[in-house]
């Protein structure tokens, strides 16, 4: 058996649905805050083979998806800029802002590149000295190394005409935001993977010890899932919230310290807007004042005007876990991937996505 | 050739165009047809029905891990005339040919065409050549048609799945969209994935020879399995259930599909089909498949129902249940 096949065998996932069964929680909500786990929970079909009482709810973990229009309609109007060029992941390229996306915005002639990394933008304006190449820069913990590296290489090699319009955020004000609105009945947390091997385990013992609620720290493949379910939910049975990390294969206790320097030299906190929530406190990354060359938003002046949201967009109340995608009334019908009315349809890791793709009809 | 380089005039309908047909094109296409210098081929038609297909191929890179634009050409229209039961009579070819292309790169893949074709058995029997200034094309573009003899009593179509029948595949899936994406970007794998491009034809007629019963045929090329078992969902207006621990995906695929984030079941394939038959007859089929190399892979994969027409759903491994929906937008632009 492959390493992958032995992370996906069905019959030890069968062996731990049974303990999951048998536990005695009562109803209870398992949310994840991780875009990457609402895609696998989906693609693997682990909503569908829970027991009834445990109801899964998906969390504002997609970076793509909490992007506020306003920064999108930046994004936008940097790309249009004379001599820019924009780059950005090409999750960013069809999610709608105000106005357009930035998929109709290349379709104009504006030049939008995808990049896999921010070191491919980079490199760019090495490859283009004539250009200013902008790295629309979205994320959360697990990207921003990379952003923060790309700015160091270029203060070392005296880039003039590499920057980043950052609207990277940081995951855990965005989840105590979640939580201090108490909208949303969560039992128990499925702690994000990725972001965990940056900022580490420990992070999210905030969690059991501010507000009580159980967490586990998961992989991305579905026995991974199945058995950090399964440690929140005894958890929850024996009701001795705590932190578990069951990705201990790449997640450590105290993270990946080295990056996460990196980043914090590079970046300082300030307050971000997020869909569905509005200015958190400290929950986004900024240039400190020492790269500011390389701030995007310093260099470029640009007018935009107020964001608008379509009305009947529900991407916020997603996010927060409020609503399902179902429970839209234009989920699937007005809005599609096709033509998407927010981001949570178009981005891969988006909720309304994930719904679209894996769960209409299914059963 | 003279030149090392395509100019205008290779497709100005001149000297230059005829020396490059006379020296390039005819000697390496060579065959009756195309030595009687008409503006067309002429068939004697056996009895059947005909099959005329047509395909255009733009794939970025046009060298990738394991094969070319020219056999690709040759391969994929050949396909599409295969999976409608037919036995495949001749090709056209069409190219549009960048002004700069290098000569080298253009008689490289010609010959590989050449190849192609022989091995098929398959002449090309008539073509064409424009060339086009500078970035208006990107190296060379090719279109195929081909035309094909259905034999009596063969009734292919994507209408004609019935609940009950079961759904084979004939090999491992994804290969050529890894190959052509893992080219594209540069990246490497210590199992290198290679293109299935490879013709169809002499595995149909395998098939066909063990039972003309045979209810669906398609090649899963763009948008991959997924997208081909939704198109028979909807024209047969039929459930599909598959099982994703059946799925034939080699270990080197899933694991550049776990790196990039890409689904095994949308990416394109270049030389596998999916056929659709009475469950009674999979058993013969699949061990008549499995005495060709095309075939060996063959596998079932699933079955039609009778619930939910036009819905495509997958018994994950772990026992879930999810659907498998189109291909929305693009995964990957010009890999075919």
């Amino acid at each position: 058996m492959s390493v992958l096949a032995s992370f996906r065998d069905s019959t030890r996932a069968k062996s731990i649905l049974e303990r999951i069964r048998a536990r005695r929680t009562g109803p209870v909500s398992v949310m994840e805050f991780c875009g990457g786990h609402t895609v696998a929970i989906f693609r693997s079909g682990i909503r569908s083979v829970m027991p009834e009482q445990v109801r899964m709810l998906s969390g504002p973990g997609c970076p793509v998806c909490v992007t506020s229009n306003a920064d999108l309609d930046r994004a936008a109007a940097l790309a249009k800029l004379p001599g820019v060029i924009l780059t950005t992941y090409g999750d960013m390229l069809k999610v709608p802002g105000s106005h357009e996306s930035l998929a109709q915005v290349k379709a104009q002639g504006y030049p939008v590149e995808v990049v896999y990394s921010t070191l491919d933008a980079l490199k760019l304006a090495e490859r283009h000295p004539d250009r200013q190449v902008v790295f629309f820069g979205i994320g959360f913990e697990t990207t921003a190394p990379a952003a923060a590296a790309a700015v160091l290489q270029a203060q070392a090699k005296a880039l003039k005409n590499f920057s980043i319009c950052s609207v990277m955020k940081l995951t855990i004000p965005g989840a105590k935001a979640l939580l201090s609105m108490g909208e949303v009945r969560v039992d128990g947390v499925i702690g994000p993977g990725h972001v965990s091997s940056i900022i580490g385990a420990q992070a999210w013992d905030f969690l059991p010890n501010d507000y009580g609620i159980p967490v586990a720290i998961s992989g991305f493949e579905p026995l991974d899932i199945l058995a950090a379910t399964d440690a929140i939910l005894r958890m929850i049975e024996e009701k001795k919230p705590a932190l578990v990390n069951a990705y201990s294969r790449i997640v450590k206790p105290e993270g990946n310290r080295k990056a996460w320097n990196t980043v914090q030299r590079v970046f300082t906190l300030h307050d971000a807007s997020w869909r569905g929530f509005g200015d958190i406190p400290a929950s986004g990354l900024a240039l400190r004042e020492e790269f500011a060359a390389f701030d995007a938003d310093r260099r470029f002046a640009i007018d935009i005007d107020p964001a608008e949201e379509h009305p009947a967009c529900r991407c916020g109340e997603v996010l927060r876990g409020v609503v399902t995608p179902p429970e839209c009334t234009v989920f699937g019908t007005v809005c599609t991937p096709e033509h998407p009315l927010g981001p949570c349809m178009v981005s891969s890791e988006g909720s309304c996505a994930a719904y679209y793709h894996y769960q209409r009809q299914a059963t | 050739m003279k030149e090392k380089q395509i100019l205008l005039a290779h497709g100005s309908g001149g000297s230059m165009m005829h020396a490059l047909i006379r020296d390039l094109f005819l000697p390496a296409f060579d065959n009756p047809y195309l030595r009687k210098g008409n503006d067309q081929a002429l068939f004697d038609t056996p009895s059947g029905r005909i099959a005329f297909t047509t395909d255009t191929y733009t794939v970025q890179p046009v060298i990738f891990p394991g094969g070319t634009i020219g056999e690709l050409a040759v391969h994929g229209t050949i396909n599409d005339l295969a999976v409608g039961g037919a036995r495949p009579l001749g090709l056209s070819v069409g190219m549009i040919l960048e002004e700069g292309l290098d000569m080298d790169l253009l008689e490289m893949i010609v010959q590989r065409m050449k190849q192609a074709s022989e091995e098929a058995g398959v002449p090309i029997v008539t073509g064409d050549t424009k060339v086009v200034e500078r970035g208006s094309c990107d190296k060379i573009f090719i279109n195929t048609s081909g035309v094909g003899i259905v034999p009596e009593g063969v009734d292919i179509d994507g209408a004609n799945a019935r609940p009950g029948d079961a759904v084979i595949i004939s090999g491992s899936i994804g290969d050529h969209g890894v190959a052509v994406m893992s080219e594209r970007r540069g990246l490497q794998f210590s199992t290198p994935v290679v293109s299935d491009t490879q013709p169809l034809h002499k595995l149909v007629k395998r098939m066909l020879s063990v039972t003309k019963d045979i209810h669906v045929m398609r090649d899963p090329t763009r948008g991959g399995v997924a997208t081909t078992l939704n198109e028979i969902a909807g024209q047969s207006r039929v459930g599909i259930e598959i099982e994703e621990e059946r799925l034939p995906i080699s270990d080197a695929v899933m694991g550049a599909c776990d790196l990039l984030g890409f689904d095994p079941l949308y990416l394109a394939n270049e030389g596998k089909l999916i056929a659709i038959l009475p469950e009674a007859l999979a058993d013969d089929v699949l061990a008549a498949m499995h005495g060709l190399p095309e075939g060996r892979g063959a596998c079932r994969v699933g079955h039609v129902i009778a619930d939910k027409p036009g819905i495509v759903r997958m018994k994950t491994g772990i026992g879930g249940t999810r659907i498998i929906n189109v291909l929305s937008g693009e995964i990957l632009p010009r890999i075919c």
